[in-house]
């Protein structure tokens, strides 16, 4: 008995189709949120990662409606975000079946929201994205789906986050995003280990290698990918099956 | 078969429902303490702070309700924290009385692991049961929890281990109740709550 590592797709979607950029740019479409959760849902997704990108930009209220239908197609976890900046859209956004909301922006601009919602909901539901971009020998947070500056460090922003209410940290690399470059395992590592909460990697995914990698080097608990897995480059199970071949503990469904 | 699911506001009530009537199940969500006292099955579910269950249960009148059904043989499914309130008490909120259905207290996992223990983990069976039966004894369960029940008391029918064992799956006479979240664990959550349904039938 121990705890598998956690596979994880990540629909971005711009309310209520899935779209996908480079470094949070040039937008395209990929697809039907719903055709793609019940895809991942039968191949053996640990989770599933529901994104609004286009709330944080346009300020536009979420797309309750999209995660109602994605939950309805779903036997595993839901996170949900995207401008979730109230305990009310938190509400809303668990009542349309999310399990676990994820908030960016809003928690650095008002770090009491993180408190908020796990007093509410519980430290597990309360995922902490952070956007983090290199910076010298260490790692600037950056807001606004990447494309602003703040003046936090990612590690201390993370403990901090921790401290406030977060029960888990998805954390993206803003330079690999998009990339297919291999996650920033340095970046994963030192966050990972300085937290007591489980860490999901994200962004720069392409080949098991990279996963592997992020689960050994960067001691990641769970990795996040979006586009690899919407185009079928990769499919969740051979995944799986190659990262239990080299040792890491996965859940191969039946 | 029709369900009564009690629904004092946690959050995955909704996820909860929606397992059940996948199967078949007739649901019915309530927070009313006469629809629970006339229950012929009843699922306790529960996700996060284990005071707000206990708070909203006791604020609603629906403690005696419960415990009253239980007493009369009324099939009682229990998840997450519906499974820790069944003990006296838990140091996650120790001022507060749990429904003390089974003696021992409820503890939190030790500080060497990452908490909460979130994801999918699998069982070591104990004992056979009702809720485990055509289950894979390598199957993988979703977990998301930081506090945990003893795995001493001989209502134990499995137990996970994530810094130490805990109590994953507990049955005494019509009481059950799983740690994990069966309606968020895939195809093997599916069958547990099968299980259930055919057990409370």
């Amino acid at each position: 008995m121990s705890l598998a590592r956690r596979i994880i797709p990540c629909l971005d979607t711009d309310g209520t189709r899935v779209v996908k950029g480079v470094h949070f740019e040039e937008l395209r479409d990929a697809g039907d949120p719903v055709e793609l959760a019940a895809r991942y849902n039968a191949e053996g997704a640990d989770e599933l990662v529901v994104l609004d990108i286009a709330a944080a930009r346009d300020n536009r209220p979420t797309f309750l409606e999209t995660i109602r239908r994605v939950a309805e197609h779903l036997a595993i976890p839901l996170t949900a975000g995207g401008g979730i900046r109230s305990l009310e859209t938190a509400r809303a956004v668990v009542r349309a079946g999310a399990d676990k909301i994820t908030v960016n922006t809003a928690a650095v601009e008002r770090p009491e929201l993180l408190s908020e919602l796990s007093a509410e909901f519980g430290a597990q539901a309360v995922v902490l994205a952070i956007d983090a971009k290199r910076d010298g020998t260490g790692w600037q947070v950056r807001i606004r789906g990447g494309r602003q500056a703040t003046a936090l460090d990612a590690a201390e922003w993370a403990l901090r986050g921790v401290e406030m209410g977060a029960g888990e940290i998805l954390l993206t690399s803003v330079d690999r995003d998009g990339t297919q470059s291999g996650f920033d395992t340095e970046l994963t590592a030192a966050i990972s280990k300085s937290l007591s909460v489980p860490v999901i990697a994200s962004g720069g995914a392409k080949t098991p290698a990279h996963f592997l990698e992020v689960f050994t080097r960067g001691e990641a608990d769970a990795a996040l990918a979006a586009s690899i897995f919407h185009d079928q480059a990769q499919s969740i199970r051979a995944l799986k099956e190659y990262l239990r071949g080299n040792g890491v503990e996965v859940r191969l469904p039946c | 078969m029709k369900v009564t699911l009690i629904d004092y506001g946690a959050g995955n009530v909704p996820s909860v429902e929606r397992a059940l009537r996948r199967l078949g199940a007739q649901v019915e969500a309530t927070n009313l303490a006469q629809k629970i006292a006339a229950a012929q099955s009843l699922v306790l579910p529960g996700v996060g702070h284990c005071a707000a269950l206990i708070t909203a249960l006791d604020a609603r009148g629906l403690r005696e309700p419960l415990i009253e059904a239980i007493g009369r043989g009324a099939a009682f499914l229990g998840i997450c924290l519906g499974l820790q309130a069944l003990y006296e008490s838990s140091e996650e909120a120790p001022t507060l009385r749990g429904l003390g259905l089974l003696p021992g207290r409820v503890t939190r996992l030790p500080d060497e692991v990452k908490l909460p223990h979130m994801g999918w983990n699998t069982l070591k069976s104990v004992r056979a049961s009702r809720l485990l039966e055509s289950v894979s004894s390598d199957a993988y369960f979703y977990f998301a929890h930081s506090f945990a029940a003893p795995a001493a008391g001989n209502e134990t029918v499995a137990v996970s281990a994530h810094g130490r064992e805990f109590v994953a799956v507990l049955e005494k006479g019509n009481i059950r109740a799983v740690q994990f979240h069966p309606e968020k664990s895939g195809e093997a959550g599916a069958q547990v709550l099968r299980n259930f349904l055919r057990a409370a039938a």
